[in-house]
């Protein structure tokens, strides 16, 4: 059996399904009989669940404002002078 | 709202902003804008730097649309000029501190797994939304730099692991390697958080 330092290393294969078949089926095989592994695998999974879950931020209406502002400013140069652009 | 992108057809109004429809660009830019803000609010951990980023990144991006080949998606592209923003904010900030960017890729070649125990049931139902932000965050803002910015690109905006390693500039192998560290830190950093009470590995044996 593999040991847990290279089933660490080979933890982000293990996630996200990308292990080769018979690399899927050592690291199976390790987690399903060591508890170590298993719990590191559990919590990982867990905690890539909460973040995925996380909201993204609204933008400060300011800060959209002032974008908007920006890039109007830019194009109306950009109008003005009729530049090609580089 | 990642599904939310996969029904957005960005491609029409892409083609109306490349030839020079105004309209169109803002169209794209305010579907965009909220995940920019928010992965520049991530790399540099500054309101005010994340700001900067926002419009540095949606003003270069319209004035360089016309050499925009459309070999990768706009948002990888966009993504790619905001990273590169933050990452110049970021070295500016920490060149008046002590803490260097490009510290020694690893200190410890060890993969950190020491907090060894399962979570509580439902654990971050015991949070409300914002106390679990704000956990979240902490989190992600005591990573290093180099990692920070791999797991949020992949795991927090989900882009590819080439996509990650083209937006970065850097090794399909380093961003493997640096996810692989980030996750495993956050991992650290959760578990204790969350961790079962009175309890360790030894009673789940
Ligand atoms: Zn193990």
């Amino acid at each position: 059996m593999i040991t847990c330092k290279d089933f660490l290393r080979e933890l982000n294969e293990y996630l996200d399904e990308t292990a080769d078949v018979s690399m899927k089926k050592e690291l199976e095989l390790h987690v399903s009989q060591c508890p170590n592994c298993f719990v590191v695998v559990d919590t990982t999974k867990q905690t890539l669940r909460v973040f995925k879950g996380m909201e993204p931020q609204e933008i400060p209406s300011t800060v959209q404002t002032r974008l908007m502002e920006a890039l109007q400013r830019r194009m109306n140069s950009r109008r003005a002078t009729g530049t090609a652009p580089e | 709202m990642a599904q939310a992108t996969a029904v957005f057809d960005e491609a029409p109004l892409l083609e109306r902003a490349r030839a020079g429809d105004a309209e169109a660009f803002t169209e794209l830019v305010q579907h965009y804008e909220r995940r920019i803000y928010r992965l520049a609010k991530h790399i540099t951990q500054n309101d005010e730097d994340a700001e900067d980023v926002l419009q540095e990144t949606f003003l270069k991006a319209f004035e360089h649309l016309p050499g925009f080949q459309g070999n990768s998606k706009f948002y990888t592209w966009v993504t790619r000029i905001a990273v590169n923003e933050a990452l110049m904010k970021l070295r500016k900030r920490k060149s008046d501190k002590t803490v260097p960017l490009d510290e020694p890729v690893d200190t410890g070649d060890e993969l950190m797994v020491r907090e060894i125990a399962v979570w509580e049931e439902n654990a971050e139902e015991k949070y409300s939304r914002q106390e679990m932000n704000d956990i979240l965050q902490k989190a992600v803002d005591g990573l290093k730099p180099d990692f920070r910015t791999v797991f949020v690109l992949r795991d927090i905006e989900e882009l590819s692991t080439e996509e990650t390693a083209e937006a970065l500039g850097i090794s399909v192998p380093a961003v493997k390697s640096r996810l692989l560290r980030a996750r495993l830190q956050l991992r650290e950093k959760l578990t204790r958080q969350f961790k079962r009470k009175g309890e360790n590995i030894f009673d789940y044996l």
